[in-house]
């Protein structure tokens, strides 16, 4: 299986990379952005068919390593 | 007293440590690799700065699953006083050693000064040799120190005197104006709950003499040699 997982700064924790990029945005002439949130991205391939074993198995290694849950939030979606 | 400094992959300041500790303090000191698991009879370890792993994934994400951090964790949990500094900070905070998080300074500005840091608690063994709400210069040199913890955590840290080392200015007022990096409540510095563990965003080990713009940093492993003579006394 395949599992992607998206992690992002929780609403409460201020975004600085996300501020300094919707800045330019607006200096790229994107008036209309009103605020932008950056996050990190994760590919993982695992030897584990069963894709709700997979699920878990991700959800995991996202607690413990991939995102820190004292700032960040996370979601794990899997595919074949 | 002996420090044993440990060296991550990508440490920078590690040298800087073992050199203030031993030729400037005086004690003895080692220097200790990540993937040992022996503190080599350390009575203090100190993390030092740098940008362990290369600061892969966030600061301190890697490091924290070092062989070593096994051992630091186990003397810090028998009351062994742990240092962290800058980049062994963010380790400290990333293996639950301490409470909150790192995220990037606010502006994207990587600050690399001199500041005033106002000394908040004397009840720790890395501030027992300073005088309550001492101002100390001190350097930083850091993209991500801006402190971050959530409300409740922020509440109890300041409950329980948690809060060691705020960003100040040179007469020691602490304002918005004097927060270097958009740290909840000018927060430079923290211990945990039993006091032993402490980490700081500003490099002690790297003013340690008057040609390197101040001496003000060696009070805090002073203060070390101090609280662990007061106790085997």
């Amino acid at each position: 299986m395949r599992a992607r997982v998206y992690v992002t700064l929780k609403p409460s924790v201020f975004d600085p990379q996300g501020r300094v990029v919707a800045d330019a945005l607006v200096t790229l002439g994107y008036q209309d952005v009103q605020d932008v949130r950056q996050g990190k991205f994760f590919e993982v391939e695992l030897a584990e068919p069963d894709a709700a074993k997979a699920k878990a198995r991700v959800t995991e290694m996202a607690d413990k390593l991939l995102a820190n849950p004292v700032i960040e939030s996370y979601r794990v979606e899997v595919f074949e | 007293m002996k420090f044993s400094v440990v060296v991550f992959p990508g440490s920078n300041s590690d040298y800087d440590a073992f050199y203030a500790a031993s030729a400037v303090i005086g004690e003895e000191a080692a220097l200790v690799w990540h993937k040992d698991t022996d503190l080599q009879g350390a009575d203090a370890v100190i993390l030092p700065g740098g940008f362990a792993h290369g600061d892969y994934l966030r600061t301190g994400a890697i490091a924290r699953f070092s062989p070593i951090m096994a051992s630091v964790k186990a003397f810090a949990d028998r009351g062994g006083p742990v240092l962290g500094i800058c980049n062994g900070f963010q380790v400290l905070l990333e293996a639950g050693m301490l409470p909150g998080a790192m995220v990037r300074n606010d502006r994207i500005k990587f600050v690399s000064r001199l500041v005033p840091v106002r000394v908040e608690q004397t009840d720790t063994p890395f501030t027992a040799a300073c005088a309550s709400r001492q101002v100390l210069h001190m350097p930083v040199a850091h993209g991500e120190g801006n402190y971050y913890a959530d409300p409740e955590t922020l509440a109890a840290l300041e409950e329980h005197r948690q809060v060691i080392f705020r960003y100040a200015g040179a007469a020691g007022e602490v304002t918005p104006a004097t927060n270097i990096n958009g740290s909840l409540n000018n927060i430079a510095g923290i211990c945990n709950r039993q006091r032993n563990v402490v980490g700081l965003m500003p490099h002690p080990e790297r003013a340690t003499e008057a040609q390197l713009g101040s001496a003000d940093g060696r009070v805090i492993l002073a203060s070390a040699v101090k609280a662990l003579a007061s106790l085997s006394r």
